[in-house]
């Protein structure tokens, strides 16, 4: 099918394998989303805290520094897995931001053209569709949470020296499937929503309210009935003890409610198993949502 | 009736020979118990396939269905002999899709489309980007393709879609209702388009349309569908060689003594009007007969024409007989 000939000829050459293919979507995404100057100004900026973070490893190890800026190695919070949880919660706020500007649009966009039969009618499965929009959001997101989080982690090590490394290496897996986890439920989620409501700033809004509205109706619950076990219907709040639980740092004990009569209520905090649970079903839910609306074509009955 | 015809008589020898493009065995699809298609058997050898049928007969069903979207509730289909439920991934890597309606990848232009399209085909980077530009100018979507397919006229995305059917070179190319809402000029160019790939062997095509006119042009063999079966299934130059023995003559005379006569030469005739007799000439009996029979009845035959069937005959027939089947 040369140009010059205007003949149409079968292709023989070479072929792809086919489990790579998956990633020509996230390639062809990225131009879109780093076209605007907007999001790329805000992606970078998705980087100050890891930069914050890195200064404040290196400050920690440079007694020069600390002399400099006249301040006592005693008085700066430790580097343990407190700290390191510290930076993945701050970086899991950015990674909500930069899904609710990025996801709504990519499953939207081709079911409002029709576009979905276009790759259903190739080697491409509706698995391979899914997966490969949800690694436009993984791999964005990846960039700025346990990428960074571990290459922090490592320089903390380098500095520290091999001991320190030998004995917190579980903190590494800690920052990495933490993250892993929150990024894996946000894809899900903007692929689902972004699925089920084609309007772009629809879907930007009701992602939003995913994440706010239970986390509110939570609040009220466990104002209600004292308890904690509210956290159970919100993504944050979920995220929260699943990442504390990673980070061993989870404990179930929340306050402690007096009343007048010096009697006590221990407000507790739902089981790691019931978040592990809540988040399952999130993911189900999803998965079952998506798999009804990522179709060749819908069926009229 | 086409396949009986296939076995018994003279039909092309490419035709025959080669093997079936898709072989149809027994496959049924029902939507929410609904039957759409109902057991519709047969092999399908043309290099290009005309699919017609009513509103509601099933030729996108069938299309969609032999791609794999929905899965058979009975039967089966092969296409170059894959199995459509088994090997599905194969079957599409061999296979051009142009949806019957508008569909694209929003806000990228138009290379850019297609480019993505080949790549999900299989195509390395490079050898997708050279392909689609080569599709897209011989489409003739040459000057435009950096624009936006969302602000392509109709004509324009009509090509679009046909060059991300073509980009990857397949052996099979489904085209569903492919000349939909183009100008005379834009048809005329499809039609050409679709002929070009026909004859250059490269490729076989199956055309989902309603406008007889368009598959009588392009395609060499149809399928009719009614009620989710299989009408009439034929080659359409067989067809019209056989309706080659219909004759319509014009008179002038004794009308019933010739009648009479042919009568007991042994052709089946109608007269339809004062002076015009329909007949069917059987084995043995020529043309010249007939003239040897109006000089002994001292009749003038004052036209005589061989009555082809057009496909709007064959489909009116079709719709007329019902269930044919093969």
């Amino acid at each position: 099918m040369a140009v010059y000939e205007h003949t149409y000829k079968q292709y023989a050459g070479p072929l792809t394998p086919e489990w790579s293919r998956f990633l020509i979507i996230p390639r062809h995404a990225f131009r879109d989303v780093f076209k605007s100057k907007l999001f790329t100004a805000f992606f970078v900026l998705c980087f100050t805290p890891v930069l914050a973070e890195a200064i404040f490893i290196y400050l920690h190890h440079n007694t020069q520094a600390l002399g400099i800026l006249q301040v006592r190695i005693n008085n700066l919070i430790p580097i343990d897995a407190s700290f390191f949880e510290f930076w993945t919660h701050f970086q899991a706020a950015f990674a909500g931001l930069v899904t609710v500007l990025v996801g709504p649009p990519l499953v939207a966009r081709d079911l409002t053209n029709n576009g979905l039969p276009l790759y259903l009618c190739r080697p491409f499965s509706r698995a391979e569709y899914v997966f490969g929009k949800m690694c436009v959001v993984l791999i964005l997101l990846s960039a700025i949470t346990w990428v960074p989080g571990l290459l922090m982690f490592f320089f903390q090590a380098y500095l520290e020296g091999f001991n320190w490394l030998g004995s917190n290496i579980w903190i590494a897996s800690a920052i990495f499937l933490s993250s892993l986890l929150w990024i894996l439920t946000l894809a899900l989620l903007s692929q689902t929503v972004s699925a089920w409501v084609k309007w772009r700033l629809a879907a930007s809004a009701a992602l939003i309210g995913l994440y706010f509205i239970p986390a509110a109706f939570a609040e009220i619950v466990n104002a209600m009935f004292l308890t904690r076990w509210g956290h159970i219907l919100s993504i944050g709040g979920v995220r929260y003890n699943l990442t504390q639980g990673l980070f061993g740092t989870f404990v179930r004990d929340a306050g402690r409610v007096t009343w007048e009569d010096s009697s006590e209520i221990i407000l507790r905090e739902p089981a790691l198993w019931c978040s592990w649970l809540a988040l399952f079903l999130l993911c189900a839910i999803c998965l079952a949502l998506l798999s009804r609306k990522v179709k060749a074509y819908e069926i009229v009955r | 009736m086409a396949a009986e015809l296939k076995d018994d008589q003279d039909l092309a020898p490419q035709v025959v020979t080669e093997a079936p493009v898709i072989e149809l065995d027994g496959l049924s699809v029902k939507f929410g118990g609904r039957p759409i298609l109902q057991s519709l058997r047969g092999q399908l050898r043309g290099r290009s396939i005309g699919l017609l049928g009513p509103n509601g007969a099933g030729k996108t069903t069938l299309i969609h269905t032999l791609l794999g979207f929905h899965a058979p509730s009975a039967g089966t289909a092969r296409i170059f002999g894959q199995d459509i439920t088994a090997d599905t991934k194969e079957i599409r890597s061999i296979i051009g899709y142009m949806p019957e309606r508008d569909a694209f990848i929003g806000k990228m232009s138009c290379v850019h489309f297609v480019r993505l399209m080949a790549e999900l085909s299989g195509l390395p980077t490079d050898a997708a980007l050279e392909r689609a530009h080569e599709a897209l100018f011989y489409v003739g979507l040459g000057e435009a393709r950096y624009r936006k397919v969302d602000t392509y006229s109709l004509g324009m995305k009509q090509l679009a879609k046909l060059a991300q059917a073509l980009v990857h070179g397949p052996k099979l190319i489904f085209l569903d209702e492919p000349t939909n809402g183009l100008d005379p000029p834009a048809r005329a160019r499809m039609i050409r388009l679709i002929r070009e790939i026909r004859d250059s062997g490269q490729a076989r095509i199956l055309i989902s349309s309603h406008l007889l006119r368009d598959v009588e042009e392009c395609c060499e063999e149809i399928l009719i569908l009614k009620d989710g079966r299989i009408a009439t299934y034929c080659n359409l130059e067989e067809e019209r060689r056989l309706n080659r023995k219909f004759l319509m003559l014009e008179t002038r005379g004794d009308q019933a003594a010739f009648t009479k006569a042919i009568g007991e030469l042994g052709c089946e005739y109608a007269v339809t009007g004062d002076s015009r007799v329909k007949l069917v000439l059987h084995e043995g009996i020529e043309v010249r007969d007939l003239y040897r029979v109006a000089a002994e009845q001292k009749l003038q035959i004052r036209r005589l024409n061989f009555k082809r069937d057009s496909l709007e005959d064959i489909f009116l027939k079709a719709m007329e007989n019902g269930h044919g089947g093969l």
